[in-house]
């Protein structure tokens, strides 16, 4: 069987497995077995297998290799945060100490069946090389991630979860249609919207159904990643998603669709007609910046605070591949750093929450004394996702900033670093209010499991600020070049 | 095969006009099983098996499951009609003969391929645009999943016109996800009408208030 095949049954196996097995301890191996399994084989897949025989289906090339082993490498430490996380908050948790409300969760088995399947179709839209196998797969992570969003029984995540399942099917219907002009663009005789088919008949292909196609699979995929005005949905699926969930809708999920663009992109490049597809994505890329801003200050909310910031980022990522060149290196690596410095972020906010049991940042302060840990790491993360130095996203910011230079597209250089100046008053009021201040509650002490991965998280984010390895940096450098930017 | 988009396109108008889901839920149902019938038609004599598949799986999936279980939904929910839609029915009616018009424009004007079906491929946009215009035109949860549909069978009848032969195994996939997204929207629905009453979804999390976070 072939390995690429392996990557997508493990998950999905387990998955299927977790839903019916009654042991809360057996079915909480079974996802660690699973998702170090999936690492494993993504990384030797990704780096240590070049020219792995792939098929007209399913296949690894540079992009691939870049998305999958952070997509796996996220969702191995999400694990080791879950399962604690799980035992930590079983299905029926009773009255709350300081509301009285009543909580109840979605059981383990589905969350825990869910989370694999939703990581198997993370993986088969990743490797999938055929425009309608992708998305297929693309529509199967809203599908298996729907449930988690809706974990905590509530109101405002019932309807979230709701938002998040309309919007995302709608969306993801237009990037059908989409799929369906990239067939009107097929010379005479031809019928295979297969990645590499359309790769080799590229100066062929009828640029008006081309643009068409580009248009509707950037609004439909543009939807499920967050770019404005369609992001609606996902400050409301992050924020109430648990934080296990919250961080892998962020690192990876938004991930995924972005691929989807990128695909067509790929293929817009290949026929000679990169500048179409990096005009639109720089328009919507500062579009999404700007009106992530307006939501990123005076936000109270810690979690939508997050949830705003990723829109942000995704808006940098369109930016990055509109500018061309340098930027799309930048973008891929930003892409990598955003996904490192958020899943740290979203898995400390399920510690603070965890502890005080409120998403508003007004109620939190003195995070530094009450949870020594998590308030460094708190802190940290902030710095991170901030842009500042020795953190990669830094290195990744500024290598955008100097392909709008070197275009000398010096609007959108002023907006970008306007932009970013904006979010980074908006976070920093929040996080710096929660980390110093009188600490609101006794101290507690924090559990390993908890701190950990974020831990792990934090420093690989602070040495991709400091030296990027050779293999992933030669993968970024194949893969900008796929999307019509060059190496660095 | 002419008549079809006749009676699709009449099907949207009267979804726009009527206040009643359950009448709303039967008339989707007729549009997803003539839709359905489509690639059959459009085959005739050069039938083959995968196409045969296809369209018995989407005259089953789109003109009787996917009702069923909307009627089940309305049924458990008890739901009898929307009276205060954000757009009135009156207005809805005459925004639709709009987009009706908007939608021969535009596939007249894009130019098609003469492969293409013209008729198809206006009704084909006439529902997308329906469906985006219901999303935005009514509250109750139900009319949303009605109008998620609508849109699907847009998308469906623009495969159908231009004659895209996707792998069977990917056409039966995408058939597959759109069923278990309907599915998971009435499971969705039965605990909206639990919390939210009648079932409304256009409410955020802000709106329905944060006192209830965990």
């Amino acid at each position: 069987m072939s390995l690429l095949l392996l990557i997508i049954l493990i998950p999905a196996v387990a998955g299927l497995i977790a839903f019916f097995l009654p042991n809360d301890g057996l079915r909480r191996w079974l996802w660690i077995c699973a998702a170090f399994a999936h690492l494993g084989l993504s990384l030797w897949a990704s780096f240590f297998a070049p020219g792995l025989p792939g098929s007209a289906w399913i296949g690894m090339d540079a992009l691939s290799a870049v998305f999958l082993s952070l997509t796996s490498f996220l969702f191995a430490l999400v694990t080791i945060y879950g399962c604690g996380y799980v035992a930590r908050e079983p299905a029926d948790q009773g009255p709350l100490p300081e509301s009285g409300m009543l909580l109840k969760n979605t059981s383990e088995s589905v969350f825990t069946g869910s989370l694999l399947l939703f990581l198997a179709t993370m993986s088969l839209a990743i490797l999938s090389r055929n425009f309608g196998l992708q998305w297929m797969a693309i529509e199967a992570t809203t599908l298996a991630s729907a449930p988690l969003i809706y974990y905590h029984h509530n109101r405002s995540s019932l309807a979230a979860a709701w938002k998040y399942l309309i919007l995302c099917s709608v969306g993801i219907a237009i990037a059908l249609a989409g799929i369906f002009f990239i067939s009107l663009s097929l010379p005479a005789g031809m019928q295979d919207i297969g990645l590499a088919a359309l790769l080799n008949n590229a100066p062929a292909l009828n640029h008006k159904w081309l643009e068409l196609a580009f248009l509707l699979m950037l609004v439909g995929y543009g939807t499920k990643m967050g770019l404005a005005p369609l992001h609606n949905w996902l400050p409301d699926a992050h924020s109430e998603a648990s934080s296990p969930v919250s961080a892998l809708l962020s690192g990876a999920l938004l991930n995924c669709a972005f691929l989807g663009i990128l695909r067509i992109q790929q293929v817009c490049a290949a026929a000679g007609m990169a500048s179409f597809g990096q005009g639109l994505l720089l328009f919507f890329g500062l579009i999404t910046m700007g009106t992530a801003c307006v939501f990123l200050l005076g936000q109270r909310d810690y979690k939508r605070l997050l949830a705003y910031s990723s829109v942000e980022h995704m808006g940098i990522l369109a930016l990055g591949v509109g500018l061309g060149g340098l930027g799309a290196f930048g973008a891929l690596l930003h892409m990598i750093n955003h996904s490192l410095s958020k899943t740290m972020l979203f898995l400390t906010a399920g510690n603070i929450h965890s502890r005080f049991h409120t998403k508003d940042s007004r109620q939190i302060s003195g995070l530094g004394r009450l949870m020594p840990f998590t308030g460094t790491l708190w802190l940290a993360g902030f710095l991170a996702i901030a842009g500042s130095p020795p953190f990669g996203t830094f290195i990744s910011e500024f290598t955008i900033l100097r392909a709008a230079a070197f275009n000398r597209n010096w609007l959108a250089l002023a907006l970008y670093l306007l932009f970013l100046a904006a979010a980074f008053i908006g976070m920093a009021t929040v996080f710096l209010r929660m980390y110093f201040g009188e600490p609101a509650a006794a101290p507690r002490r924090e559990n390993r499991s908890a701190v950990i991965p974020i831990l792990i998280l934090c420093l690989a984010a602070l040495t991709l600020g400091l030296w990027l390895p050779g293999p992933l940096g030669a993968r970024l450098a194949e893969a900008a070049t796929l999307i019509g930017g060059v190496a660095r | 095969m002419s008549a079809i988009p006749v009676i699709v396109i009449l099907s949207c108008l009267f979804i726009l006009g009527s206040s009643r889901p359950r009448v709303a839920v039967r008339v989707v149902a007729v549009q997803g099983f003539f839709l359905g019938l489509l690639p059959l038609l459009r085959a005739g004599k050069d039938l083959s098996a995968g196409i045969l598949i296809l369209g018995l799986s989407g005259m089953a999936v789109k003109g009787l499951l996917l009702p069923l279980l909307m009627s089940a939904v309305l049924h458990r929910t008890g739901i009898q009609r929307e009276s205060d839609p954000p757009v009135g029915y009156g207005a809805s009616l005459v925004i639709g003969v709009l987009l009706l018009g908007l939608a021969a424009w535009l596939a007249v004007s894009i130019g098609f391929p003469p492969q293409t079906s013209l008729p198809l491929t206006v009704t084909a946009f006439f529902l997308i645009m329906v469906g985006l215009f219901l999303l935005i035109g009514r509250h109750l949860a139900i009319m949303q999943s009605l109008a998620y549909l609508v849109l699907e069978n847009g998308v469906y009848a623009l495969g159908v016109s231009i004659s895209l032969e996707l792998p069977l195994a990917v056409e039966l996939g995408i058939m597959l996800d759109v069923f278990v997204a309907v599915f998971l929207m009435g499971n969705l629905l039965f605990h909206l009408d639990r919390e939210f009453q009648p079932a409304e979804a256009a409410q955020s999390p802000e709106q329905s208030g944060h006192e209830e976070e965990a």
